[in-house]
């Protein structure tokens, strides 16, 4: 599987990114799954910023996710959180519009583009993970990941949408 | 790295001159610039990215340097394509860049080929060169130059633009991905505008096009780290450069021979379904469109489903301005839909493609209309020249 988005996508969520540094960003990546013979493709049609809404409630309410040793008070620094009842709303309108979710992105503030052991046990299958790494403020990286099917993170190739 | 033999390579002693600030630099020297003219790079295309490394490859001193195009200046080339001056219009562009490419340096032989690069004549075309470098503006040709460069083992410096953006890279070069690697297959037809169809700022094409003459060098002079594996993302807007890396596809199909590369691309089922829509469209030509004006039919609906911008450039008079984009969203549906009342409905764009596909639109929410054939080109070219052509 091949993520493809247009260069625009990626300079708004490096922007993103950017943007709310020191802190998390986080979005979701809409469109359309192409699958041929040769290759599938995730294409991306819309790249929809979210609000990170990590607070103590989300992290009281994971608790029970999340083992006890990565369940250290986090803060958006290092983790995001995208309410369910707006990914849910999100995915209504996405279909509205004959595209359904493909991905989420979000950013790591001065750690590596890899996903974290709490990515992870949060991560759904099918979905891609898009990760921007921002060392103080400027992006360094962007990598993007998928579950295989013991649940353990893959690299997945991002290519942007071919031009003449 | 290429391998010439340098010992027959002599410089005279006014090319002394002419590349001094080359010679002087130690990573090209008297070697490099030996290496430059024993060198031969084939440019498929002299428009909007080869008129830019045309004009550098040649002012570098590459000793052979071939052209392949059969088209002619037009001035709509000229706010980019700056091989070609206001005097060339409506002559074949080979000789434009050839006159232009031996008044910057005399010391390249230049070969011309006024063809299209076919499946027939590529291989025969690029054997005798070092170097492709890919200037087109269409899938069918794009694959055609990667897939020939591939059974020829010939580095293809790679570069695109639209708009705003630009990329750039180096296929097939020292065992690195080619084309087939980023894209296993070509978009679908008209998925993709050209330049011709969504614009492109000019000055883009000079970016982009040095980069692949910057490539090119780098690949002969066997100096520095090329743009191979990496694709070079360039914004003029945001005036930023960001990489994507390219990997070889574990799983690639083995190139053994050329195909056809139209029917790859979709292109003969793509015209044979935009046959069959002309067919199924009803069609008033420019000149009905303009008796029917006049004569005060005043049942008429005309709408016009270009951009703003486009609309600011040229009208034909009494046309409603309802973007296609609009149409494509509902909101220009319903606004059509409003102003019909009862009224006949006939829709207009620049060339015809445009308006036909909002009248597809507009049917299946059971209004029909007619298409202006030709669109307001025509309607500057039959009816009313004042109205300028873009």
């Amino acid at each position: 599987m091949r993520l493809q988005l247009q260069p625009e996508h990626l300079y708004l969520i490096e922007a993103e990114a950017i943007a709310t540094y020191p802190n998390e960003c986080c979005g979701l990546l809409l469109g359309k799954i192409n699958r041929s013979p040769s290759q599938s493709l995730k294409q991306v049609l819309q790249v929809r910023p979210m609000i990170n809404q990590w607070d103590d409630a989300a992290q009281d309410w994971l608790a029970e996710i999340l083992p006890p040793d990565a369940n250290h008070q986090r803060t958006q620094r290092d983790r995001y959180w995208i309410n369910p009842k707006d990914m849910l709303e999100a995915q209504r309108s996405a279909r509205a519009a004959d595209q359904d979710i493909v991905g989420i992105y979000h950013s790591h503030p001065d750690h590596v583009a890899m996903p974290s052991e709490c990515d992870r046990l949060l991560a759904w299958s099918g979905y891609s993970y898009l990760i921007v790494a921002v060392q103080r403020g400027s992006v360094q990286d962007l990598l993007c990941w998928s579950l295989d099917e013991n649940h353990q993170f893959q690299p997945e190739e991002v290519q942007v949408y071919p031009a003449l | 790295m290429l391998n010439p033999n340098l010992d027959e390579i002599q410089l005279s002693r006014e090319e002394y001159e002419r590349y001094s600030r080359h010679l002087i630099l130690p990573e090209v020297g008297l070697e490099g610039q030996k290496r430059l003219k024993a060198a031969s790079v084939l440019c498929i295309g002299t428009g909007g990215l080869g008129s830019p490394l045309l004009l550098y490859l040649a002012a570098a001193g590459i000793g052979r340097i071939g052209i392949v195009d059969f088209d002619v200046v037009d001035s709509s080339n000229l706010q980019r394509q700056v091989i070609h001056g206001t005097s060339w219009v409506g002559k074949p562009k080979i000789q434009s860049a050839k006159d232009r490419i031996l008044e910057i340096n005399p010391y390249c032989q230049v070969d011309l080929y006024e063809t299209r690069l076919s499946a027939e004549n590529a291989l025969g075309l690029m054997e005798s060169y070092d170097i492709v470098v890919d200037g087109t503006d269409n899938f069918p040709t794009r694959y055609l130059v990667n897939d020939a460069c591939v059974l020829l083992n010939k580095p293809n410096v790679y570069g695109s633009i639209f708009r705003f953006e630009g990329q750039a890279t180096v296929f097939n070069y020292e065992d690195g991905p080619n084309y087939r690697d980023l894209y296993p297959e070509p978009p679908p037809p008209g998925l993709v505008p050209s330049c011709a169809e969504g614009g492109v700022l000019g000055v883009l094409c000079g970016i982009i096009g040095t980069i692949q003459a910057t490539e090119t060098i780098k690949i002969i002079l066997g100096q520095g780290h090329t743009l191979s594996g990496r694709l070079l993302l360039y914004n003029a807007l945001s005036m930023t450069f960001r990489e994507l890396k390219l990997r070889p596809n574990p799983v690639r199909p083995v190139i053994e021979k050329l195909i056809d590369y139209e029917e790859f691309c979709g292109i003969p089922q793509a015209r044979a379904e935009e046959a069959k829509r002309q067919m199924e469209m009803q069609e008033i030509t420019v000149k009905e469109l303009k008796q029917l004006l006049d004569s005060g039919a005043e049942d008429i609906l005309l709408i016009d489903v270009r951009n703003p911008n486009e609309y600011q450039i040229a009208q034909i008079p009494g046309a409603v301005l309802v973007p296609l984009p609009d149409i494509e969203q509902g909101e220009g549906v319903a606004k059509i839909k409003e102003m019909l009342n009862g009224h006949r409905l006939i829709a207009h764009c620049k060339m015809g493609g445009r308006s036909a596909k909002a009248l597809a639109l507009l049917k299946e929410a059971g209004i029909e209309g007619t298409n202006v054939k030709g669109g307001i080109t025509a309607w500057s070219r039959e009816v009313d020249s004042s109205v300028p052509e873009y």
